[in-house]
């Protein structure tokens, strides 16, 4: 997921690359909607994951599918916090820190990341795996303390737990805790489905 | 198992049921759309949920049927839907369980409000953060199509509802109805100057529904038990049919219960929720999400229904009822929520914008116990300088932790002043960033 080599040797304008690789993605977005604006979101996520974050080439480049003007295009961008305008380790931990999860210890949580990683909010570990960031409500307040790692939510989490998913994330990439699809209270005789 | 008959919950609750095309037809799903399109004429529609009395399960509580009947009569040109699915309120979690566990269900409720709005095209917003339940909406919006529930030919009726999911970016004011339009148009989510309202000049200035997941998914059960059925639950005539209320903090048994309306917060808590996590008394609960003023024991006999937890002094909100324990420090808390609105104010209007980020440095100061006793009178004086003079209702959410927090545990301030004053007093500290 991170940012393609040297574009310019290829002989593309760098004003150019989503529409190089996504075009199909692209234009079924814009089918969704009347108005072209309405694709900016949708097409800000799509240069995220490609690169891991928006840069402003990306900002440029969208700006002129959409016909909108580079600022049109960094005044939305700037408003919502899951848009990264800057490059974040390569899992993203997120941990809810609004009242609810906090009388379940969220507190501790963070504490976790801070003495086992090193790292605090807005920070990124030197190895580039890791960024932490103290997030508002997440919609898991019954299944708290919580977290969201890239596109997936952690809960219930207990130190064994957390220690668990840092450990499988930096080994595989992925961590079978993860949860969803969401039901709480579980049923009792509940067969643990594939998410 | 509950004593109350689930609705909304009733197919997830059964063994194995996993959220499918097949299973939720298998279920009886999609017969109410089946019942209505091309048979019922789109007014009738309406007609029925006016009657059942269901409200919206957002927060604002309006009466759905009265939402759709604002929208002009024989306008020529598109009219939307749109779902909010931001579920962002601090303490909410069910739209999240209907959507990742029964999507069928809030599918064939937006068919049903298009075909009963004229609305050919529909979008849900959902929350940036609800990976897993964009996709799973994104395969169930595939399968409807496939089986000719949506597309430009439903059931063979020649009525076009298109239905696409729209992720959100992380931003609470878009569950606000006009921010979210605001947000789907592209923009930065803003709340707009109402009038008009979104009835009128809604998604690109045409007329459009904003209508909650959980009211949505009401709606297959209004049209095929009957809206005389639905009236008859919960607490009639004005709060009609279940809510799925959401319980955290410290109870035992955390999580989503789907009751009648007007059974009470004792029944909730202590019934359903198993009671007390560590068998300590309750202190404080919020009946409804961030924005609702905290109630306290004196209300635990308070009925679960928009009006009595009105007349209460707090709201039913979007039923997230959040139950804090003896010994929990209710200034902290307070700080807490305020933290929230602080950092979620959209920034338009200049008393909830400057007054956020000025409640927020005083509740930091008392809780860092650096306070003194003015700062009361200044907390009060911007709380009334904020509530009523927003755009939204934003304004009048983020005073209400701390006025309610004053009201029932000032000591708790106090005391806290106190304890800085006595320390001054022995170690007078450099003030600094007072205001």
């Amino acid at each position: 997921m991170r940012a393609i080599e040297a574009p310019a040797s290829h002989g593309h304008r760098e004003s150019e690359m989503l529409k190089e690789k996504y075009q199909k993605e692209i234009d079924e977005i814009l089918s969704r909607y009347p108005v072209k604006r309405s694709a900016l979101i949708p097409l800000l996520y799509l240069a995220q994951q490609d690169e891991g974050f928006v840069s402003e080439a990306a900002m440029k480049e969208i700006a002129g599918l959409l016909r909108l003007t580079p600022p049109q295009v960094y005044e939305t961008a700037t408003f919502y916090t899951m848009l990264n305008l800057k490059r974040v380790g390569k899992f993203h931990l997120q941990v809810c820190k609004s009242l609810m999860c906090a009388l379940a210890g969220s507190d501790t949580v963070i504490g976790w990341v801070k003495t086992k990683l090193r790292i605090g909010p807005g920070e990124t570990t030197a190895d580039g795996l890791f960024t932490l960031s103290a997030v508002e409500c997440l919609a898991a307040c019954g299944t708290a303390p919580m977290m969201q790692v890239n596109e997936d939510y952690y809960e219930r989490l207990t130190e064994e737990k957390f220690d668990r998913v840092l450990a499988d994330l930096k080994k595989d990439g992925i961590c079978s805790l993860k949860t969803g699809p969401f039901m709480w209270p579980e049923l009792a005789n509940a067969v643990k489905r594939e998410a | 198992m509950s004593k109350h008959e689930p609705i909304l919950l009733k197919n997830m609750l059964q063994p194995g049921y996993s959220g499918s095309l097949q299973d939720y037809e298998r279920a009886g799903g999609y017969q109410a759309l089946r019942k209505v399109v091309g048979n019922v004429p789109p007014a009738e529609v309406t007609a029925t949920v006016m009657k059942s009395g269901l409200r919206g399960r957002g927060g604002a509580g309006f009466p759905t049927g009265v939402k759709w009947g604002f929208l002009p009569k024989g306008y020529q040109g598109p009219r939307y839907l749109c779902c909010n699915a931001d579920e962002s309120e601090p303490g909410t979690f069910k739209d999240r369980q209907l959507i990742e566990r029964d999507p069928h269900q809030i599918l064939e409720g937006i068919v049903l409000a298009c075909y009963a709005i004229g609305a050919e095209s529909a979008y849900i917003y959902i929350r940036g953060e609800f990976v897993l339940g964009a996709r799973i909406l994104e395969v169930a919006i595939a399968e409807a199509r496939t089986a000719g529930y949506i597309g430009t030919n439903v059931l063979g009726s020649g009525i076009t509802a298109n239905v696409w999911v729209h992720r959100g970016a992380g931003a609470y004011i878009c569950g606000e109805e006009t921010a979210l339009l605001e947000s789907l148009e592209g923009k930065r989510g803003l709340p707009r100057v109402k009038p008009p309202f979104p009835a009128t000049h809604g998604l690109y200035n045409k007329p459009t529904v904003v209508n909650n997941v959980e009211t949505l998914a009401n709606l297959p059960h209004i049209i095929s038990r009957g809206p005389e059925w639905f009236a008859s639950i919960g607490s009639p005539p004005k709060s009609t049919g279940t809510r799925i209320f959401c319980v955290s903090g410290h109870v035992k048994r955390s999580g989503n219960y789907e009751v009648p309306m007007g059974i009470t917060f004792r029944e909730l808590i202590y019934e359903q929720a198993g009671g007390m996590r560590s068998n300590k008394p309750l202190k404080a609960f919020i009946p409804g999400g961030a924005s609702a003023p905290f109630l306290t024991p004196d209300h635990l006999d308070v009925k679960l229904d928009f009006e009595s937890v009105a007349a209460a002094g707090s709201m039913l909100g979007s039923g997230g009822v959040t139950v804090m324990e003896e010994g929990t420090d209710m200034v902290w808390a307070a700080l807490r929520l305020m933290e929230f609105f602080y950092h979620e104010s959209c920034g338009k209007c200049s008393p909830c914008r400057e007054g956020s980020a000025w409640l927020v440095q005083t509740m930091r100061r008392i809780v860092a116990k650096r306070g003194r006793m003015e700062d009361l009178e200044t907390l009060i004086d911007l709380c009334k300088n904020i509530e009523g003079r927003t755009v939204c209702a934003f304004g009048d959410a983020e005073v209400s932790p701390i006025r309610s927090t004053l009201k029932h545990w000032r000591p708790e301030y106090v005391t806290l002043i106190q304890e800085a004053e006595a320390a001054n007093l022995i170690r007078p500290e450099q003030i600094v960033g007072r205001h």
